[in-house]
Order: structure tokens, then sequence, then C-alpha cells
């Protein structure tokens, strides 16, 4: 056993009410450049829909994450090294910048200093590539918004795999959900796995992948490699780049911009403990549908005193032990199976986890339109056809789904019954295997939601490795070389290139 | 001094100090700038097929340079090649990779001039540096029929002998391509001066080929702070721990020691 410590997320569906807050204030803080203005660390997409960048999850399109080999042994999808090295010189699965979209802008500059006209003055767009302007904007990083677009095309979704998908193009069966996305931070991360400069690396102490700036060289096989695709290749720079997790922020324990700001809260960030030694064995398993439970197996109790001798043995710090008891990831991930890691197919164990979204159900069910479990509605009946929630988050295996959808329906029941008849109704927590206590905690942390409960981040011990007086008057975070962005007026090394016709208002 | 000495004695070691250590000089001082620079995700269309062969001949035409002229003439006769053949492998197999780079250079450089895309993101470095290539491979095709001329691999020995000699820092190692032809003469300037510009330009990405990868032991790559006692290798088959690169440097003055 080797124990290290991970801060893992968790999004509760539920209540996303896609608002995109999250993608704009993490825009804001870290994609405001040029070259990754297309590259959105965190995006929320409508589901069923192709997604962004287009049809990301057909990875027989773009060969991402890992495949299980007949000798039982995993590499990643892209092929093993040899074939990975092999297309540096023309990468075959690099999606092009048309799939996520062309960058643009709009000419804001032409309303102040439009000359008297005929015709109002309009702000046009302009390609943020060429500096051209863009007669037809075609697709952008969320065109299928509340199920923008027609069914046909939206329907290409990879998650109706085994769903009779038709009926659902009917506009009395639709459905929808919203999907915020980042990195995934995996535990077997395959663009780690890819990298030829080995520029990208997951860090031991709160397992963040980050990719080392000064090591990457731009081979862009990560890209291909992601199965998420998670890493945006900056065109500009010729690095490549992705979701940071806000690690300045983490290592003061301060939640990620995307969790902080977001209005639902239906963001929790905590520690999980994960025995290192099972990563290979449990991305390697033979049955896909097992995958989500044998990510779980990875993961270990920190309430065990075996576990907790070996984590201190392992130099996990105190604070982080005493974070993972109190970890609300662990709660809705491992304690009450209500998370699930998306797509646990792609074999790279995801820690993003989430809370599948109940669907309407309450006016159908009074209508008495639909079928009934004992007291509580089947989940089959939900608007979201359980099938495709599986296939969204546990590789199609359905019971786990549906327990959990049952438990939130259960919880439900009980707070009714709680605040309503006044009485605590066991039964109702008792039948989807709870007790009344953690459905009161479900509460606590689903509906409520409090800020301390939802992030329980524990500070980094910077102190055991850097001599604080090195960081004496230190730049913070930058890009590149120290102090410096890598580009001067006159550098020797890649001047600035040339550019591009100005779209802003110039203000004098 | 006149202007073959100029060329052919002084000029290349000007060219390779300045490629020396203007590499070392950027590796260090302004790694962030060091990359391909592939411009793959604006414009798939033409790379695909040029990007391939255009290195592919490149890498050929690199390596036969390198053995080709480097490999004292000693070598060859014990290994009982003929001058004349040796000449011909040349110029066969020179002529094919360059073949290659032509076709795959040409896409790129249409591609580089025409794409609007392309165009529009090129740094003056990016579009030179290709030309420059381009006119250089153009310079060496034209050798051979030159080189057919003089079969017995005559010529050809003389550039050997300079090539080696500026490496053995011969004294009047201009001498042996004194009387050579024109077209050669410019195919070596040039052949300079590329690798003169070489550190300034996105060319540095070859110094970076990362065949190591193909040693990597295992897939993952796990950095702490911590210093750890190394685990024995047996026991950690696939996630090799590697200390993390020294903290950030925090001012020019102390990233320079």
């Amino acid at each position: 056993m080797k124990v290290r410590a991970q801060i893992g997320m968790v999004l509760n569906l539920d209540k996303c009410i896609g608002c995109h807050t999250c993608s704009v204030t993490c825009k804001n803080v870290w994609t405001t450049r040029q070259g990754v203005e297309y590259a959105w660390f965190n995006n929320v997409e409508t589901k069923p829909g192709v997604g962004y960048p287009k049809d990301w999850e057909n990875q027989k399109r773009w060969n991402g994450g890992w495949v299980r080999k007949a000798n039982g042994r995993i590499e990643p999808r892209m092929g093993a090294k040899w074939r990975i090295l092999a297309k540096i010189f023309a990468n075959p699965d690099l999606p092009e910048i048309d799939d996520y979209y062309e960058p643009f802008d709009f000419d804001y500059g032409h309303l102040q200093t439009a000359p008297e006209m005929k015709a109002f003055p309009t702000a046009r767009p302009r390609s943020k590539i060429t500096g051209e302007r863009m007669e037809k904007i075609e697709w952008g990083p969320n065109w299928e918004e509340i199920l923008g677009g027609e069914f046909k095309k939206r329907s290409a979704d990879y998650n109706f795999e085994g769903v009779e998908k038709e009926i659902y193009g009917q506009f009395e069966q639709t459905f929808m959900m919203y999907l915020p996305r980042l990195c995934e931070h995996c535990l077997n991360p395959a663009c780690v796995a890819a990298c030829p400069s080995g520029a990208i690396y997951k860090r031991e102490e709160d397992g963040i992948v980050l990719i080392d700036q000064d090591k990457c060289r731009g081979w862009r096989m990560c890209v291909s490699a992601c199965p998420y695709k998670k890493i945006y290749y900056n065109w500009e720079s010729g690095k490549s780049e992705k979701c940071t997790f806000c690690f300045p922020r983490i290592e003061v324990g301060q939640p990620t911009v995307c969790s902080e700001t977001c209005v639902g809260r239906i963001r929790y960030l905590g520690v999980l403990l994960y025995d290192a030694d099972r990563i290979e064995a449990a991305a390697a398993e033979p049955d896909e549908k097992e995958l989500y439970q044998a990510q779980l197996d990875v993961f270990l109790d920190p309430f065990d005193p075996a576990v907790i001798d070996q984590a201190r043995r392992d130099g996990v710090p105190e604070a982080w032990l005493e974070a993972a008891r109190r970890s609300p990831v662990y709660k809705m991930a491992i304690d009450w199976k209500i998370a699930f890691p998306l797509h646990p197919e792609y074999r790279t164990l995801p820690m993003v986890w989430y809370v599948p979204p109940l669907s309407p159900i309450q006016s159908a069910a009074s209508a008495g339109a639909l079928e009934m479990d004992g007291e509580m509605p089947d989940v089959r009946s939900l608007r979201i056809p359980v099938r495709y929630l599986a296939n969204l988050l546990t590789a199609g295996n359905e019971p786990p789904v549906v327990l959990a959808l049952e438990r939130m329906l259960a919880m439900r029941s009980y707070m009714r019954a709680k605040t309503v008849d006044g009485r605590i109704d066991h039964g109702i927590a008792e039948r989807v295997g709870l007790t009344a206590a953690q459905v009161d905690e479900m509460y606590r942390y689903m509906a409520i939601a409090n800020y301390e409960d939802r992030f329980v981040i524990p500070t980094t011990h910077r102190e055991a490795a850097e001599d604080a007086y090195d960081l004496k008057g230190s730049c913070g975070f930058t890009f590149g070389n120290g102090c410096s962005g890598g580009r001067t007026e006159l550098g020797l090394f890649g001047p600035n290139k040339r550019s591009r016709a100005p779209t802003t208002a110039e203000v004098e | 001094m006149d202007l073959n000495q100029l060329l052919f004695g002084v000029y290349p070691y000007i060219a390779l100090a300045v490629l020396a250590v203007g590499s070392v000089v950027r590796f260090d001082r302004e790694p962030y700038t060091w990359r391909t620079g592939s411009s793959q995700l604006l414009r798939r269309r033409q790379l695909m097929t040029g990007s391939v062969l255009f290195h592919l001949g490149v890498l050929m035409i690199f390596a036969g340079h390198f053995v080709g002229l480097l490999t004292p003439i000693w070598i060859w006769d014990a290994l009982g090649v003929p001058h004349a053949a040796k000449q011909m492998l040349a110029m066969v197999a020179g002529g094919v990779a360059g073949l290659f780079a032509l076709v795959g250079g040409s896409l790129l450089l249409h591609r580089r001039l025409f794409d609007p895309r392309i165009r529009a993101n090129s740094s003056f470095g990016d579009t030179a540096i290709l030309v420059l290539l381009m006119l250089q491979l153009l310079l060496g095709l034209s050798t051979i029929p030159v080189s057919f001329q003089h079969r017995d691999g005559a010529e050809m020995l003389k550039f050997m002998n300079w090539a080696q000699g500026v490496f053995l820092f011969r004294p009047h190692v201009a001498d042996f391509v004194a009387d050579t032809q024109f077209v050669f003469k410019a195919h070596l300037t040039l052949g300079m001066t590329i690798l003169l510009v070489f550190p300034f330009t996105r060319l540095v990405h070859m110094l970076s080929a990362p065949v190591w990868y193909l040693n990597r032991r295992g897939w993952q790559l796990v950095r702490t702070r911590r210093t750890l006692p190394r685990r024995p290798a047996a026991l950690a088959p696939t996630y090799a721990t590697i200390p993390a690169a020294r903290p950030a440097p925090v001012t020019r003055e102390e990233a320079a020691k």
C-alpha cells in the first residue's frame, strides 16, 4: 500500500442551472490571452449534444484514453510509445481549431468611430486568428445551448448508445441536462503518458496534473491522448495548456475559481486518500462496467487506523488526514455512492465526479402518469433515460446510477415527511440502504450546501520543501522565464507576431 | 585574407560558435520560447503530407551529410567502399531524400504563404527559415548534375577533408575547397548561414527530438516536493517518482547562477 492524497471534486448536476458562471470566471482568470481564447478550461455543455470540441466523446475518432490489450496491460489508445512518436511530424488524431470553434471578436471600435450613416452601425465579427471579417459564425463553444440545433445532429451524442433515441426527438419526450466539464486530474492520466517531452506530471502532494511550460515543446500528443479533450494547444505560444485546478488557490486552502463562484453551490472539493499501488490494476480491469467499482476500490478509508498509519509513513500531513475524514467528496462518492466518475471506460480514473440529475417527475406523478415503486416513483420513469446517464457515468452499468437516483428521491421523501408531517420516516432511508442520520447529512450537504461543508481544503505544506527567503520578491504565477513572459520588444528568440487587426475600441 | 579564406576558413567557426553558444543561452534563459511552433491546430490541410515528407527527407539528408562528410575516409577505405561508389550512393540517396523534402517543403511553403490563417500567424523567422531551407535544398539538388561529372569521388573528398578539417582545427582548411565549383560554394555558405541563424529560429526544436521517450520507464510521471528515499526499481515498475525541478528562480541574477 502506498497512500497518496488528492483533492477531488464533485459536481451535483441535480442543481446545475447552466449559468456558465464557472466558465466565465475561469476564462477571466486563465484564458483571456491570445492563443487560448478558444480554450475553455471549464465549459458547460447541454446534453444531449456533441459537445466541445465536437464529438469529443467519440474515441474511435480521436483515439483518447487507454485500451486494455489482450495481455491484460493497458496502453494509450494512440498506441505504444513508438507509435506515438511516429505521429510527431503530423498528428492524425489532433482536432483542428474549427472542431472547437474559430475564435472571434466583434468590431466594437466601429460603433464609436463610424461616421454619420443611413444605417445604424453594427459590430461585425472578426476572426481572432486571421483578423479577417467572418461573414457567418458557424460554431461556438456552447452552440447547442439548451438543445439548440436540430435533434439529428445533437443525437450523434455518444451516450445514446443502447437507447432508442428517435423518440427523444419529439417535443413531448425531449430531455436535457447540463454537464460542466473541466480537467479530471486523473489518477491514470493519458496526457502524462503520451507526452514525449515528459512535461506533464501529476503532483504527489495534491494530485493536480500540470504542464511544465518550460519543458513543453509543443509535440501536441497530449491533446489527442486526453479523452476529455481538456488540454488545449496554445497556437500563439506553441505550448499546451490545461486546467491548473487553480493550484495557487488550492495551496492556500481556497476553492478553485469555478467552485468559489458557482451560484448554484453545486461544487464540492475535498481530499481523497488512494492507494497508488492499486492504480494500474484498477485501470486494467477487464470488464468496462466494473471500472467504476474498480476505481472505488483504489480509494482508502480515512478512518482506518492501518491506512492512517501508512499515510503518515508515506508523508501525508496530519491536516490532510483530518481533511480526508471530513471530505465531502469522500461522503458523496464513497459513503453515499451518489457521485460517479465521468466516462470510466476511458480507464484514466478521473477525479472529478458527478451526481446524476433527477429530471421532471412530480407533476407527471401527481397526474398519475408515472409508475410508482412502492411510495417512491420508479426512477426508470424519469425523463432522462437511466441508460443515458449510465453511459455517461458508469460505462453503461445501470444499477449504481439507479441506486443513486433512488437515494436522492428518498432524501426528498424523507425530508418532506420530516418537515411537512413532522415525523422521521426510517423506512424510507432504510429502503435505499441508508440511515436516517445519513439522509439528514445528505440533506445538509446537498440541499443546504454550506461553504465550509462544500470546501474542505487543507493548505499545502510548502514550508517543508521551500525556503521562504528564496521566494522573497518573486513573481508569483508567471509564464515561462521567471519574471519574463518570454517575449520582449526586441526579443532575439521569437519576437512577437505581427499584430492582428484591432477589434477593441480604442480609447483616446 | 581573400573571400575564400573568409567564407570557408573563418565563417564556419563563427557559425558553429553562434550555433552552440546561442542554443545554450536560449535553452537556459528563454525556455518558454523553445518549441516546435506547430501550426497543425490552425490548419490541417497540406500539413499532413507536407510535414511528414519534409521531415523524413530532411532527416535523411541530415544523416547523409553527417555520416558522409564527417566519417574519416580511411574508415570507408577500411570498409572497402570505393570512392566512386560512395559518390554514387550520396547522389542517389541524397537525390531521393531531396525529392521527398522538396515535395513536402513546397506544400509547407505554399501553405505558409497562401493560407490566410497560417500567413497571419507566421513570424518573419517562421517564413524566412522555411525559404532558406528550400533554397538550400534546391542548391543541394542542383549539385547532383555537377557531381555527375566527378563520378570518381575526388571532388567529394575535398569537401570531406574540408568538413573534417574544420572540426580538427586544421590550418588553411579553406584551401581544400578553393577550386570547387560555384554551386558547391553557394551550398556550403548557405548551409553555414543556416547553422548561424539556427538558435534564433524554431529549428531549435530538433535539439529536443524526444527520442528518449522510448526509454521512459512505465507511463506515468509524478513529481514531489519532498525528498523521497528511492524505491527499488522492481517495486515501482510503472510509477517513476522524480524529484521536482528546482524551485523557480527568483530573480534574473539568481537564475543565472
